[in-house]
């Protein structure tokens, strides 16, 4: 990664580190002497040696659990940390039932929703945050401007905060005290074949369209998936909803019902939970039109197949993800996990999970990490001024690529609605079983 | 047992002095015990524990996060009063009874093969090991790879229409209940072979050349002399089968492309989403459904005097 980047800009940030990195080690014996070269280079605290025996235990969503992170973690801070990735439903079971195994979980604001009242995790101490006054206003107030309005579902802001220290009640408004520091987040909409579609897709209600009968997806993760099915009815005029993420009993049955009719229909080849199984039924020809990941188009379109991350009219679905401690921690380890949740914001992360197509949480430190015309392709929706390399250096795009869906203002300007879990939640859920079943 | 043992220990250690005597006996007494001990307490450790916290837990309360100790009807309520638990079953046992019928006519075809058509014991051990070769890879793999085979633009439906049979993919080929049962078949048929392979060469050879010389002809063989006899293999292997697909849910789920539902399935969306009483009650129902049919089993076949 340095290699290839060299004479960019960032060279010199680069450079810097390589220094800071050799002063580490020759002076990792001597905590007074690393101390000081934090001070120098201005990188967070630098623990004494102990540090290094510390191991944190992170599990959650495959998306942010790299490791890529693992290593630069190793290499900038000094400990271990260990990664395990689950899907969400997983991630949500073992967050409340094995409290004990983990350390940091990565979870999602609406897998947080479900956890944290359960008093297995604790909030943050934002005063300990740096960069917690350069983190996008979606997680603090619900905005991306000052004029956009708030969109449906689990909003992270809504269960961003809680009211104290020992507080499981969330917040209305956004405290000292937060549930988890954001690392990751993005729009979501429907994933295309361009080449086997035949015709522009502009709207939710195309997934639906008998044209695509046998040859259409949905994500079978019930509380995403439903999220998915109201864009698609609501499109179609055939149900209203006081709130998309938090449906009535009634709203849940008609959503269900126009799907479980499509569904007896033939128009779904078939149901995918894991990102895998969304990238062989592309890429295969099983499927041309289905919910879809951003870096599941990524991956068809690495194969050299055409793949198309459809911008629709009514806006994205979108979710966001974030760090959390567990309950246990305390004493060093505690400090290293703000450790960690600091340089998480630094920059480097940021600027990986940027590169991937998802955005990061504060933008400022990213753009550092980045060379101006990576920033213009990913952030700014311009045309690619040189090929645009993935954080493994492979080419993902060519130069004059566009981002499908344009700038991140035009992407999370556009957000619809937010993953969300439901106060009719167990409801929801037994439908969707009979909606699969059926 | 052990109560009834103590007391006459210890009046036969009162009556006779002779204490050398006294311990042998009580040793070949309490030997059986020790014999069946370690046997015991793994089942009751590993088998009958965890099947009583099941039985527990059915019987709990829960929301979207936790799970309250309880004693609620609701689980079972909810899961014997939904018309999708009865469609669930329903396809459970199609699945059952369709892979059961397939597995047999080829289990029976090919033991009957390998036993009676081939001569040398040589090549009955080769032949038969050649029906394992598909069990050194896993289960699933065997089950993947039938994915891109069987895909609209896989192996097969590109070579049909590459020699002219079709122009249109065949699309029922994969994500469907054909898919379904054709893994299955794939995947237990050995269970059905291996025992009914046993049950045959178990028969004396000197019954068939008697039926032969009463007139019998080859068909009249097999169905009056041999398909008796192979009777106990035919239900043990149909034991296997039929308990392995009615607990499946990988193989549904990966075959049917997620659209189509098995108990195993069932349970496992439950788990996955917390509701572990849910769970736990269909589990002890699919139990007594998979006994109830195992038991009628052992009612047509007397599997005992075989073995």
């Amino acid at each position: 990664m340095t290699e290839t980047r060299t004479g960019s800009p960032l060279s010199a940030g680069t450079t810097t580190g390589v220094s800071r990195r050799t002063l580490l080690k020759g002076t990792a014996a001597a905590a007074g002497v690393a101390i000081g070269s934090g001070a120098i280079t201005g990188f967070p605290t630098i623990w004494a040696q102990n540090i290094k025996n510390v191991t944190l235990r992170q599990f959650g969503t495959g998306v942010s659990n790299l490791n890529a992170v693992a290593d630069k973690v190793k290499e900038d801070l000094g400990f271990t940390l260990q990664m395990t990735a689950l899907d969400s439903d997983a991630v949500a079971q073992r967050a409340v039932t094995q409290p004990k195994s983990y350390d940091i979980a990565d979870i999602e604001y609406w897998i947080c929703k479900k956890v944290f009242p359960a008093g297995v995790m604790q909030p943050m101490d934002v005063s300990k945050i740096k960069n917690f006054d350069k983190i996008v206003p979606i997680f603090v107030n619900g905005k991306l401007t000052p004029e956009s309005a708030v969109a449906q579902g689990t909003a992270p802001h809504t269960v961003g905060f809680v009211e104290g220290k020992d507080s499981i009640k969330f917040a209305k408004s956004a405290t000292q005290w937060m549930t988890l520091i954001p690392t990751i987040y993005n729009a979501d909409t429907l994933g295309i074949r361009p080449d086997l579609v035949g015709r522009p897709i502009t709207s939710w209600t195309d997934l639906l369209d008998p044209a695509f009968k046998g040859k259409a997806s949905i994500i079978n993760i019930p509380s995403i998936g439903i999220m998915d099915a109201a864009m698609v009815c609501e499109a179609m005029g055939e149900v209203k909803y006081g709130d998309k993420g938090n449906m009535t009993k009634e709203e849940i049955d008609k959503t269900l019902k126009i799907m479980t009719d499509a569904k007896k229909a033939g128009q779904f080849r078939a149901f995918w939970k894991t990102f895998d199984e969304s990238v062989n039924l592309m890429s295969s020809g099983e499927v041309i039109i289905q919910s879809m990941w951003s870096p599941a188009v990524a991956a068809v379109r690495a194969k050299g197949i055409q793949c198309v991350y459809q911008p629709l009219k009514e806006g994205y679905r979108a979710w966001g993800g974030g760090l959390g401690i567990a309950k246990h921690l305390s004493g060093l380890e505690l400090e290293a996990a703000y450790e960690y949740i600091n340089w998480y914001l630094s920059g480097w992360v940021g600027a990986y999970l940027n590169r991937q197509g998802y955005y990061s949480a504060v933008l400022d430190t990213a753009k550092e990490h980045m060379s101006p015309d990576e920033w213009a392709f990913w952030m700014e929706g311009q045309p690619a001024k040189t090929d645009i390399l993935s954080p493994e250096g492979k080419v993902m795009e060519k130069a004059g690529a566009v981002r499908d869906g344009g700038s991140f203002k035009d992407r999370m300007g556009r957000v619809a609605c937010w993953n969300a879990v439901m106060d009719e939640d167990r409801y929801m859920v037994r439908k969707w079983n009979e909606f699969v079943a059926a | 047992m052990t109560v009834s043992a103590v007391p006459s220990e210890a009046s036969s250690a009162s009556a006779a002095p002779r204490s050398g005597g006294v311990r042998r006996s009580v040793l070949r007494r309490v030997a059986p015990y020790l014999q069946a001990g370690p046997l015991a307490l793994t089942l009751l450790v590993f088998l009958l524990i965890p099947i009583l916290t099941i039985v527990a837990v059915s019987f709990w309360d829960y929301d979207s996060i936790r799970i309250y100790p309880d004693f609620v009807l609701t689980n079972y309520e909810e899961l014997l009063t939904s018309p999708v638990t009865w469609k669930t079953y329903l396809n459970t046992v199609k699945f059952a009874a369709l892979t059961w019928v397939i597995t047999l006519l080829i289990g029976f075809t090919v033991a009957y093969f390998l036993a009676f058509h081939v001569r040398s014991t040589t090549w009955q051990m080769v032949l038969f090991l050649v029906c394992t070769i598909p069990f050194w890879t896993s289960n699933i793999i065997r089950m993947i790879s039938w994915i891109p085979f069987l895909g609209r633009n896989g192996l097969l439906n590109s070579g049909l229409i590459s020699a002219g049979l079709i122009d249109q993919p065949l699309e029922f080929l994969l994500f469907s209940d054909f898919a379904v049962v054709l893994a299955f078949v794939h995947l237990y048929a050995l269970f059905m072979v291996v025992p009914i392979f046993n049950s045959m060469m178990r028969i004396d050879r000197a019954l068939v050349e008697a039926a032969r010389d009463g007139g019998a002809s080859a068909a009249q063989v097999v169905w009056n002399v041999i398909l008796p006899l192979a009777k106990p293999g035919i239900a043990i292997g149909s034991i296997f089968v039929v308990t392995l697909v009615m607990g499946d849910f990988i193989t549904v789920r990966l075959m049917s492309g997620g659209q189509s539902a098995s108990i195993g399935l069932m349970i496992a969306n439950e788990i996955s989403l917390l509701q572990y009483p849910a769970a736990a009650a269909n589990a002890v129902v699919l139990l007594a459904v998979v006994l109830i049919m195992v038991v009628a089993m052992l009612r047509i076949v007397d599997i005992r005097k075989e073995l």
